[in-house]
Parts: C-alpha cells; structure tokens; sequence
C-alpha cells in the first residue's frame, strides 16, 4: 500500500470541497463543503500516523473531529441568525463587510 | 523500479491485491459522492452524498488501521453531524425538491482554483511521497493505545478541546438565541 | 526537596530551616488575596478589607516566623563555625576559586562560594529544585570578628529550560526565592507597614467609591513587592519592579477623575519608564558578564571574586543607577515622587515612602557588589553613588522648606532620606544604609499616616497654612504620635532616625577616628547639611500644623482607633526600632544588643558579599549632629513662634525676612520653582523635542515623501508620455489607455476587492494559497 493513495485521495476531496466552499450560495451547504475539508485534513492525518506508526496521527484526527462538531454547532448558529434576520442564508448577499 | 511497478508486484499478493481493490472501489465511491454533492441542486441530496463520503472515510480509517477513529467518525459525524446539518437544512427552509439558484454565477473561479490547487498538490505530493510505502507490517492502533495517548501525553490538549466544546456550546446558544 | 550535602566529615552541617523553603506563600497569599477580592467582594458583597487584612495579617506572622527562624539559623551557623575552631577553607568543586580566595590583592578574603552546591546539584540532574545549603565555612580574617553569615537560602525551580543549568553550560532561567538577612528584613517592614496601611485605610478610604479596587491594589502592591523582595533572579527581580511600578501608578491615579492625579500617575510612570531602560541594560550586561546567568549570587560572587572586569561592572552600575535614580527618586529623576502624593494617603506611606520607594535601594543593596567593585567604593573619596545620593539629599531637604502642602514636605523629605540611604551605600556603609532603610520605613509610614489622620480631621485638605494650626489641643495622639516620629527623622537621641544617621555619618569615614571605607568629605558635608535641614523643616511642619492657632474652617477632631492605633504602634516603633543596632561601645545596650542587626543583615565571611571595613562610632560626632540638629529646629520654632505672634491668622505672609530680602526670594522661587526642573523635563526638553520632531516629520513630508510622490507621478506621466508617443502611436491602443489611467485605475480596482462578499474573499485566500504553494515548489 501506498502512502499516496491515501494522500491523493484526500487532496482531492479537498479540492472538492474547495471548489463546493467557492461555489455554493446557501450557507448549509457551504458547511457541508467545509465537513469535507476538515474530512480531507484527516485522511492525511491518519495515512501518516499509519506510516510513521504514530498513535499520534489518530489522536489529532480525534481532535480534529472535536473541533468540527464545534464548528458546525457555531456555524449553524450564524446560518439561523443570518436566516433569521434576512429570510435568506445566501452567503453572497451577506456583505456588510463591504469597504 | 518505478512505484506503478512496485504496485504491479505487489499485486501478486492476494491480501494486498483485495485490499487495494476495496481502496480503489471506496475512492471512486466517495470522490463520485464528493463531486455529487457539490454539484447537485438539492439541498437535501447534498446532505446525503456527504453521508456516503463520511461513511467512505470512515472506510479508509479502517483501511489504516484506525479503527477508534472509524468509529468516532461514524459517531460523531454521521451521528451527530449530519443531524444537525439536516436540521440546519430543514430550519432555514430549504425546499425538499430542487432549486435553481444553489451556485453562483461565476463557477469557473472556483473551478479554476481548485483544479489548480488539485495540480499543484498533486505534483508535490508526486514529488514527495511517490516512494513512500506503509509499513507492511503495521498493527492497527487500537483503541487501547489511543486511550493511553489522549490521557496521557495528549490530556491537556483534550482538556483545551473540551473546554472549546463548552465554548462552542455556549456561543452557538447565544448566537441562535431569540431574543 | 532539600538535599544537604555532606561538607566536612567533621563539621555538622546547620540543618536550613524548611520555612525557608516556603516563603513563597507570602507573596502568594496576597496574590490570592487580590483575586478573590477582585472576583469575590463586589459580588457577594464582602467589604474588601475583610479579605484584605486577614491576608495581609497572615502574611505578617509568616515573615515574623520566617524573621525568627532567620535569626536563629545565623546564631546556629555562627556557632558551628565558633565550635569549628580554625577558619575552614571549603574548597569543595571550585578549586579556582578558593586559589582566588587564597590570594586576594587586598590581603583580605573572599569567603566561601555559595554556589558550589549549584554544581553539584547540576551533575546530578536534579536543577528542578534545588535548596542551597548551609552553613558556609569561611575563610576569616585572622584577629577580626570571627561572625560567618549563612549564605541566602535559595529554593528554585526551573521556569525556562534553555540547554541545562548554567554549570553544565547552558542558560536554564530558574525562578525562585531567596532568603537572606535583607530580603528578611524587607519581608518584615513590608507586611508590618502594609498591614498598618490596610487597617488605617478601613477608616480613611470609608466609603471611596472604589473601594474594593483600592484594596485589590493594596493586596496586589504588597504582593508585587514581596516577590520584588525574594527574587533570586534578576530576571524575577525586573518583574517585580515593573508589578510594583504598576500598582503604584494605578494607586496615584486612583482618583483619576481629576486631572492632576491622572497627570501625577502619568509623569511616575513615564518618568520611571526612563529609569527601566537603565534597569534592563544593567540587567542583560551582567547576564552576559556573569557567563549568561540571571542568578543573583552567581552575579555577586563574580563581582567580588573578580571574574568580572571593573570597567563593565562600572558600566552595569552606571545603567543600574539610573534605575534606582528614578524608583527611588533621587535627583533629577525625583521629580515625579512629590507629585505621587495625589493618591490616598495610606498609599503614599506605604508605597512612596516605607517600601517601594526603597526598592532602588533594594537593588543596590541586593547587587551591592556590582556597585562596590563597580565604583571602587573601598578607599576613594567620591563615587557616582556617594554623589546621587549626597546632592539628592540636600536638593530634597531644600525642596521640603517651601511646600504649603504637608504630603509634599514629607514627600520631599523621603526624597532626601532616600538620598541618605544611596549615599550610605555609595559610601561603602551597607548596613547603616540598610537600617536607615529600616528605620525610615516605619517613622516616615507614621508621618504620612499622621498627615492623613490630620487631614481627615480638616475636611481633607493638606494645606498647612491655610487649614491648619493649632491642631495640638485637638488631636493630641495624632501630635505626638507626629512629634516622635519627627524627632526619628531628625535625628534627636534615642530615637530611632538618630541611630541609622550616626552610621552613615560614621561610615563616611571623615570624622576623626571612624575609619571605614574611604573618606569622603563631600557626602559627608551633605550628610551633616541634611541632619540640619531635616531638623529644621519638621520643626516648620510641627509649627504650621500643631501650633499657633487653628486656621481652618472646619472642626477639628481626634481621628477614630483604626487611624491611631496604627500611629501609636508606628510611634512606638519609631523609639525603639534604634536600639537594634547600637554601637558596642554604649553602656549597658552595646553589650546586650550590639549591632545585631548588622549580623543579621550583612552577609559576611562568604563569597557573594564583599568585605568591608565598618567605621568606628564616635562620641564626638553623635554629639555635633545632634546638636546641629537641635540648633536648627530651635531657630526655626523661634522664627515662626515670632512670625505668628504677630498675625496668628496669617496665611501668607509678606513681611518675613523671606519676602524682604531680593537674593533670599530669589532662592525662595528657585525652590518653589523646583529648580525648574519640571519646566526642564516638560518644556524644554519634551516641548523642543516635540516641536522638533514635528518639524522634521514636516519636512521629511515635504521633502522626501512628497518629493518621492512628485518623482513618481512625473515618471508616470512621462511614461506615459512616452508610450503614448512611441507605442500607442505603434497602434497598440486599448493597452496604452489601461496603463495610463494606472494610478486612477489601481484605486477602483482595489476598491471592487473589497466587496464584503465572503464567497470574494474565500475565492481570494484560497486562489493566494495555491500561488503561494506553488511558489513554494518552485522555488524549494
């Protein structure tokens, strides 16, 4: 087994879930891209913890995964409010950033 | 001899070879799910080929030998996750069926990005790892020994991740809140 | 925790005292006491001072149980060296040193290392923490007192691995605490001032509209201070200041809704802020100079020993000075210190007179012989220090004579008090310094805090000429709780100032048969100039408050108990707190107490303390200071006893020979001017530099900036120009108008970057990560 296939694997769901980040309009969906992200960052992390015979590469995974309940719950969050306040979660028309 | 040959040999081994097929078939599927859900234009289907791709990298742990992180995979994300991503879905009231106006207008600028950040990860991950091979004699990390690291070495970071849990548990109330 | 090495087989070592080990609660316990009166008072509502005094008093007994042990490990260690005959050379790891020992240019003896035990700890692997042992066994002097002080007991951990502990050749950053006679001695006045502080403040800050944050700050000054005071390290040291420096600034402006009291705390922190640079440059040369070590001893000991040049001590003490120049307010730096008197009264006695304040003497004490070698204290007539100190003195003195506002007297008395202290160290006189340090502290706490209870009977204010007078007959604790104190600061026998300001007179080495280090004639004019000017300037401040008539507004009254109680437990310290050191000659006290203090104090017969000659008292001198003294505030009670006899009311007045004489007003508004100092610092040198820097920043403007624009422009157009000539007219069109609207263009197009659509900024960051990335594989 190569360690590349598990690497190619994820670099491409990563690019996917990049381009879903890029493209998508509605907020829960830009979430769910984000999910596939974060997925991506783990396969890698577990590929090398298999190859170094690191216990280490699960544990990060683990946490990882800790981190993206905890970023879905927020985000969710933001989504409702954002919902709430425009009757609309397109993240396009969310720009009161503009300068 | 070039790594395609190394695969080619190793092929020979039947254990090898039915695991790499069952790779391959697990790829193909989440990567097929992955493209799916970032193109189709139902909210909902979105959520359940994000399902399968969950599922396929719960797969792809166990492919490595990870199996608490498998487990907590299905757990967590499939569990949990997708739940409160559906419930996102079904609380800001998308339509079950279709809808038209998913995507942006300008794809090609995400296409584009990502195809070159895919040709350029690609290459250095040619570059770097095209000789690397996982040990053949690996032991699955156990569930024992991830016990033994997270309360061991890794405790403070978990006390930090759990507290981040708190935290993100008591913002997401705040933020949600209606008020 | 502690391992005691086997010394000599024959010698018991004197087993170090655990407590020591543990001092670190002292401070501690007020940290603690600062956050749970921060987290716990406002909202369970617990008056603050119920957390508060409880903690200070706790820490109080821990110092006098820590005090105790202290004395009785130096009479234990005395003993064993007493018992152990013959002086012993502990040789132990260091031969080198002991050779350095053995032949010493100035035929006197180095004394035992304290820092052999490091090494051996080193090679064991145990730096984690580590106790210094024990009794060091010196080398005497043959025929001089055969007293051995015990080396300062240090307990440290490791705060910052960096490649080992210093003896195995990296630069590990141990934190810790260190026990010694003057840390001891601190700890003591620290808790004992504070803790009068926090009752007297229940009574005077009642019903402040921050009072828990003022004794939040109380806690977290005294705790500041004590970690100050037990640093082992200069690194712990630098930021015990800075806390200390902090609390102080936010104590001065507690009132900061007027603006004098938050300029006040500006000016003592900015001005501070100059010192700190000397502070840190001080610090890191010595670092480097003691081979990258922040230990306190290891510094010392390479001082004394000799393994650091004279020339960078010299330049290490210069940088140090400026730092204590501005802690401790000596001249030109003082100026800030009067000006601190805007904060609560208890807080200027305990921290702008008793203990912070003294931290710069602290730190000469505490790297003493940095500055000893440094300024080649030992035999010369004058020093940078000796200098400091003499002319803050006298300036200081000076200054007290023309305020109206009673804190500001005693402001500047701490002032000139504080210029004796440095002017007794700079004279070679530690110990003298150190128990003027000691003394001070508690009769200078009890003229602020008197000054507060009279300004707490005259509707707060601090005017001695037009609220007070008279305050004798209504106030009769605070008087002569006042008075006493006073007659210390003076220096009127047998009070406590007298005793500390005999030594330092004797350890100037002028006066015939003292001796001591050197002679130095000048800081002992300024020294004798002071004792009288002390004299006279408290006997006006007596006058103007006590006597005459009262002419004030409002009702004068005695304060209540939680403010005299303290000023007599203060007064009382300020008579007896002299008999700890008295001379060996004086009957009946010099052979029951002695110089006790000194032995408690100084270290001696060990490496991390040079060896100095101590002066020997003199009658003569005692008696001519005390007249001097005498002489000079019977002058000036008959002066304002004449002056008030013939307008009791008077709150100016133009008649006295002040008012009359042109070269006497003159000096009279130099010195209400202060020297102009002020004016220095804030306009010309803050008002030219200003102006100047705004000049030039206009004409950098001007010149460069807009030239470079100008350049850039006119190449543009001229680019321009030339494209349009030369290409555009080669029918490249479209291309050659992009380019010419460039600059405008540049504009819109950034402007559009900044859209505050997400999807915009995400297609951004993640399309600049891949050409990042790229790069990378390129270039790597």
């Amino acid at each position: 087994m190569f360690l590349n296939q598990f690497l190619f694997l994820a670099a491409i769901l990563f690019c996917i879930g990049v381009y879903g980040v890029l493209t998508r309009k509605n907020g829960v969906l830009v979430l769910m891209s984000i999910e596939l992200i974060l997925n991506a960052v783990n396969i890698n992390l577990v590929a090398f913890g298999s190859f170094n015979q690191d216990i280490a590469g699960q544990v990060f995974a683990l946490f990882i995964i800790a981190v993206a309940a905890a970023e879905v719950g927020v985000g969710l969050a933001i989504v409702l409010l954002i919902y709430r306040n425009r009757r609309s979660i397109d993240v396009s028309e969310a720009d009161l950033l503009q300068g | 001899m070039t790594s395609l040959g190394i695969l080619a040999a190793e092929m020979t081994n039947t254990e090898v070879w039915v695991t790499n097929s069952f790779f391959l078939a697990i790829a193909a599927v989440s990567i097929l799910a992955a493209l799916k859900m970032v193109t189709t234009d139902n909210v909902v289907h979105a959520a359940l080929y994000l399902l399968i791709v969950l599922a396929a990298v719960a797969a792809v742990y166990v492919i490595l030998g990870a199996e608490f992180a498998a487990a907590t995979q299905i757990l967590v994300y499939i569990g949990a996750i997708m739940v409160l991503l559906l419930f996102g879905v079904m609380l800001t009231r998308a339509q079950i069926g279709s809808e038209t106006d998913l995507d942006h207008d300008q794809k090609w600028i995400g296409a584009l990005i990502s195809v070159v950040l895919a040709a350029v990860m690609g290459y250095s991950l040619w570059e770097a790892f095209s000789d690397a091979k996982l040990p053949d004699n690996r032991v699955p990390q156990g569930t024992e020994a991830v016990a033994d690291s997270i309360f061991g070495i890794y405790i403070v970071p978990f006390e930090a991740i759990s507290v981040l849990l708190l935290a993100a548990l008591i913002g997401a109330v705040v933020v949600a809140r209606r008020d | 925790m502690t391992t005691f090495l086997p010394l000599l087989a024959t010698e018991s070592p004197v087993a170090v005292p655990g407590i020591f080990e543990i001092v670190w609660i002292v401070p501690a316990i007020m940290a603690a006491s600062f956050v749970a009166i921060l987290l716990f008072s406002k909202r369970l509502s617990i008056p603050a001072h119920w957390i508060g005094i409880p903690a200070i008093m706790a820490s109080f007994l821990f110092a006098l149980a820590i005090a105790g042990n202290w004395i009785a490990y130096v009479g234990d260690v005395a003993d064993s060296h007493d018992s152990g005959g013959e002086a012993l050379a502990f040789v132990d790891g260091d031969p080198e040193l002991a050779a350095a020992s053995a032949d010493d240019e100035h035929g006197k003896s180095i004394g035992v290392s304290c820092l052999t035990d490091d090494a051996n700890h080193a090679d064991d692997g145990h730096s984690d923490e580590e106790s210094l042992a024990p009794a060091a066994l010196g080398f005497v002097e043959e025929g001089e007192a055969p007293h051995v002080s015990p080396c300062p007991v240090v307990t440290q951990v490791t705060w910052f691995e960096n490649g080992g502990s210093a003896a195995s050749g990296g630069s590990d950053i141990q934190v810790g605490t260190m026990v010694d006679g003057q840390s001891v001695m601190l700890l003591v006045v620290v808790t004992f001032i504070s803790m009068l502080v926090h009752i007297f403040s229940t009574d005077y800050v009642a019903g402040d509209r921050r009072y828990t944050h003022y004794f939040a700050f109380l806690s977290l000054f005294t705790a500041s201070m004590l970690f100050f005071v037990l640093s082992s390290s200069t690194l712990q040291m630098i930021v015990g200041w800075e806390l200390v420096g902090v609390c102080s600034f936010a104590l001065i402006g507690h009132w900061w809704e007027d603006k004098p009291n938050s300029d006040a705390a500006l000016k003592a922190f900015l001005t501070n802020r100059v010192g700190d640079i000397g502070l840190l440059i001080g610090m890191i040369i010595l670092y480097f100079a003691a081979g990258r070590t922040f230990d306190i001893r290891a510094i010392n000991e390479a001082a004394v020993t000799g393994a650091i040049s004279q020339n960078t001590l010299m330049v290490a003490a210069l940088c140090l000075l400026a730092a204590v120049m501005s802690k401790s307010g000596q001249f030109i730096l003082h100026t800030w210190l009067p000006d601190a008197m805007a904060g609560p009264t208890p807080v200027s006695a305990l921290i702008h007179a008793a203990t912070m304040v003294v931290a710069g003497v602290y730190l000469i004490g505490r790297l003493y012989p940095v500055f000893y070698v440094g300024f080649d204290i030992e035999g010369s007539t004058i020093n940078p220090l000796a200098l400091v100190g003499g002319i803050t003195c006298v300036g200081g003195g000076m200054l007290a004579f023309v305020q109206r506002d009673i804190k500001k007297v005693l402001a500047y008395s701490t002032v000139s008090q504080l210029g004796y202290m440095v002017l007794a160290l700079g004279v070679g006189a530690y110990t003298a310094g150190m128990f003027h340090l000691f003394t001070h502290a508690i009769f200078k706490a009890c003229l602020f805090l008197g000054a507060g209870s009279v300004s707490h009977a005259c509707h707060h204010s601090f005017d001695m000429k037009a609220d007070m007078g008279g305050l004798k007959q209504y106030m009769p604790k605070t008087f002569w709780t006042f008075v006493i104190a006073s007659g210390a600061l003076a220096g009127i026998p047998p009070l406590a100032g007298f005793w500390s300001k005999d030594e330092i007179l004797v350890g100037a080495g002028v006066w015939p048969g003292t001796g001591g280090n050197g002679t130095y004639y000048l800081p002992f004019l300024f020294g004798m100039l002071t004792a009288a000017m002390t004299a006279a300037y408290m006997t006006r401040v007596i006058w103007l408050t006590f006597f005459g008539r009262y002419r004030g507004h409002a009702h004068p009254h005695e304060s209540g108990n939680r403010i005299t109680v303290p000023l007599i437990i203060l007064a009382v310290g300020a008579v007896f707190a002299g008999f700890l050191n008295v001379p060996k000659v004086l009957p009946v006290l010099g052979s029951r107490i002695g110089l006790w203090f000194e032995e408690m104090v100084e270290p001696a017969g060990i490496a991390t303390f040079p060896v100095i000659d101590h002066g020997k008292p003199s009658f003569s001198l005692a008696i001519v200071a005390t007249l001097l003294a005498l002489g000079a505030a019977t002058l000036v009670y008959v002066y304002y006893k004449r002056l008030y006899a013939k307008d009791a009311m008077a709150t100016d007045y133009t008649d006295s020979f002040v008012a009359k004489n042109r070269f006497i007003r003159a000096g009279h508004t130099l010195l209400v001017e202060k020297y102009y100092l002020d004016h220095l610092y804030t306009g010309t040198i803050a008002g030219s530099t200003k102006g100047w820097m705004a000049q030039a920043a206009y004409w950098f403007n001007q010149n460069v900036l807009d030239g470079f624009i100008d350049r850039v422009g006119s190449g543009t157009t001229a680019t321009g120009r030339f494209i349009y000539k030369y290409i555009d007219q080669g029918a490249i069109d479209g291309a050659v108008n992009g380019s010419g609207l460039g600059a405008s263009q540049s504009g819109e197009i950034l402007r559009k970057v900044q859209s505050g659509r997400v999807r915009q900024y995400a297609s951004l960051m993640f399309g600049a990560a891949t050409v990042l990335a790229a790069v990378f594989i390129i270039a790597v």
